[in-house]
């Protein structure tokens, strides 16, 4: 039987998540043994042909060859996944979605008019059929690697869609939300990345992206009454998932009074 | 030394006194009886409970404050170790583990090796479980240990674990263990319970006998006969205690009230506030439902099963082919509080609630079941009301109707005026 073709793709990206796969190093081997990965610019030289069995796509769409691009990749692959912020919700450059992207430009760059780029940064769901979709800035490695598993065997894949205060309390955390007073965004952030900041001591800042049906609207005068400023609360959800609804600055009470 | 008593009332001998040196003997004792003893420590500005070491970890002249959303350790003015309400885990995390390993399978040619995973549990004992704790360990068992579950992982891990428990002198402000009935007086399945006697001069600990294994541990600890006058000032500390609770709660009503509020307005209050995160489950000593996950290697030659917590408040909790039958926050709220309080009883005989205010003090946007319910009675009392009324008014005008048909000349009457 042949082995699967995987193929690792970038858009609109940091090439942080690619990364995370080059981070599996114990079971790169093993994942090497099993797949023929037979494109991934940041690993090897390697540029097969399609079709693929499974593509994981990394970054936003933010160019018309962008979302030409991401057309051709579904036309090819059998299963697409997305892996991280950028391929999931827009990433931190869909901060572009509420300004004005000319004034970046024109800001930026010596000869704006070289520049081809599109008013937004989207999601690659936006423009085609995702199969399924890792979240964070960057990915989990092991759930890239319990998703690449359980697509090789043909079953379910084990990626929690709860929040990550279950993370927390699995891990056994006192939640310094309530024991410390830090203002955390786990209870309407995804789970995945182990809860590390808050078992750090550090609220989480949603890199995850948020969980279904987020309640913001009481969550918000929650950070507020913590201590954190308006503007400090604009901030906090306005970075990697700025575009990703519930976190938009339009999906959620501007400010904490508003609630 | 006697029988325990059924239903583990206190034991006929005693009660002794002991001093705080002899408590580290106690401790001292149960390791050297091969326990792992677990107990409140501070760490991470937070009482937790951890395997002790020495008696010296135990939270010495540590309390807490509590409230809604909020928990913050004091530095108390005595030196008491068990001046201090339920903390951020409850003894469910040594019992019912976040994560558990059911079985593993290995595939050798064409055959499957299943490996169940019983690895043995270590024999522990727990020091320091409050009253409303040791009642909530009770409930765990009558869900997870008993009838059909007999023979359960969990069973096994409480089969060894020896228990000292301590009554409380100073509830906190979101305890409500009086109204539930577990408090301030541990009840029955401790094998010591200690009441702590601290002042300026003195620190003692009233000992209470609750089992023969109890009798023999306190046999290698120096311990006196406690005279009447200490055993009476250790008995009133904890009566007093009852009336000291932070909250309350009309125990009686929660099962009536709770089937009779589905349709509620007041779930809708609390779902705008609810962020479904899952820590009230999470946190409370009963709430005991999981989920279970399978995986496998990336060779497919090995694959375990796993049991993890999962919540009522989680959307893939009630997934079922076509999507979560309890999508909305109002649902899952609703869920989690009527079977907490009311379902509970018929389904287990008992509240599923101990009282031990955890689900108030950890949920981040700190909504209290006691208001909660508060909300619900004053709207089903209203609700009745109401419809006492109208059938007040519907009687009289029925009555009204009744008298006017019965003298046609009134009707005749009231139309000439
Ligand atoms: S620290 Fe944050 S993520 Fe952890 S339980 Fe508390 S609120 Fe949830
Ligand atoms: S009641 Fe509080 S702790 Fe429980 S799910 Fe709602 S917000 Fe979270
Ligand atoms: S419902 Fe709340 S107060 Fe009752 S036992 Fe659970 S955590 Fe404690």
């Amino acid at each position: 039987m042949a082995r699967p073709k995987l193929a690792v793709w970038k858009l609109a990206s940091c090439d942080g998540c690619q990364l995370t796969l080059l981070d599996c190093q114990d079971e790169l081997l093993a994942l090497a043994a099993e797949v023929d990965i037979v494109h991934f610019a940041e690993a090897t030289k390697t540029d097969l042909p399609g079709p693929y069995d499974v593509s994981l796509v990394e970054g936003s769409v933010t160019t018309p060859d962008d979302a030409e691009r991401v057309r051709r990749i579904r036309e090819q692959s059998a299963t697409l996944v997305t892996i991280g912020a950028c391929a999931t919700s827009g990433g931190i450059q869909a901060l572009r979605n509420f300004a004005d992207v000319a004034e970046f430009t024109a800001a930026v760059y010596a000869r704006p008019d070289y520049i081809e780029t599109l008013a937004t940064s989207t999601a690659i769901a936006d423009h085609v059929t995702v199969d399924f979709e890792l979240r964070g800035c960057p990915i989990d490695k092991r759930q890239l690697l319990e998703l690449i598993t359980a697509l090789l065997a043909g079953r379910k894949p084990q990626i929690p869609a709860h929040s990550v205060c279950f993370e927390c309390k699995n891990r056994g955390n006192t939640c310094i939300m309530v024991a410390h007073g830090t203002p955390c965004l786990g209870p309407v952030t995804q789970a995945g990345c182990g809860a590390i900041c808050p078992s750090y001591n550090r609220g989480c800042y949603g890199c995850f992206g948020p969980v279904a049906n987020p309640n913001t609207a009481s969550l918000i005068p929650q950070l507020a009454r913590l201590g954190m400023s308006e503007i400090a609360i604009e901030r906090v959800f306005s970075t990697f998932n700025v575009a990703a609804p519930g976190f938009s600055p339009d999906s959620r009470p501007a400010r904490p009074g508003d609630a | 030394m006697t029988e325990t008593q059924p239903g583990g009332t206190r034991h006929a001998d005693g009660p002794f006194l002991m001093d705080v040196t002899a408590l580290s003997q106690l401790l001292g004792a149960l390791e050297a009886a091969g326990y792992q003893v677990i107990g409140p420590t501070v760490s991470d500005d937070a009482i937790i409970l951890s395997e002790l070491g020495s008696a010296a970890q135990l939270p010495f002249g540590w309390g807490v404050e509590l409230a809604p959303g909020g928990y913050r350790i004091r530095q108390r003015s005595d030196t008491a170790a068990f001046g201090h309400s339920a903390g951020p885990q409850s003894w469910k995390q040594y019992l019912h583990p976040p994560r558990e390993k059911m079985w593993s399978v290995d595939r050798s040619g064409g055959e499957f090796d299943v490996v169940p995973a019983d690895e043995p549990a270590p024999r522990r004992a727990f020091v320091g479980v409050r009253p409303c704790d040791l009642s909530a360990i009770g409930i765990q068992d009558q869900v997870l240990g008993r009838g059909e579950h007999a023979g359960s992982r969990y069973a096994a891990r409480r089969a060894g674990v020896f228990i000292v428990a301590v009554n409380c002198t100073e509830p906190g402000a979101t305890c409500f263990c009086t109204s539930m009935g577990t408090g301030p007086e541990a009840g029955p399945g401790y094998d010591l319970a200690l009441t702590e006697l601290v002042s300026d001069t003195d620190h003692k600990f009233l000992v209470d006998i609750g089992s023969p294994a109890g009798a023999d541990m306190l046999a290698q600890v120096p311990v006196t006969p406690a005279g009447d006058g200490t055993t009476g000032l250790a008995r009133s500390a904890v009566a007093q205690a009852a009336d000291q609770m932070g909250r309350s709660m009309p125990a009686d009503a929660l099962h009536g009230l709770m089937a009779g509020s589905y349709d509620a307005a007041r779930w809708d209050d609390v779902a705008q506030r609810c962020l479904t995160c899952g820590n009230c489950t999470m946190a409370c000593p009963t709430c005991f439902c999981t989920t279970v996950e399978d995986v496998s290697d990336l060779s497919g030659e090995h694959a375990e099963r796993w049991q993890l917590w999962d919540s009522c408040f989680s959307l893939s909790f009630s997934y079922l082919p076509g999507g979560s039958i309890r999508s909305s926050d109002h649902s899952r709220y609703r869920q989690w509080l009527t079977h907490k309080l009311g379902t509970w009883h018929d389904q287990f005989g008992s509240s599923g609630c101990v009282g031990c205010g955890r689900c108030i003090v950890w949920c981040p946007v700190g909504i209290d079941l006691t208001e909660e319910v508060a909300a619900l009675q004053a709207e089903a009392r209203q609700a009745e009301a109401q419809q006492a009324e109208a059938q007040q008014a519907e009687a009289q005008q029925a009555e009204a109707q009744q008298a006017g048909s019965r003298t046609p000349g009134a009707r005749a009457g009231g139309e000439q005026q």
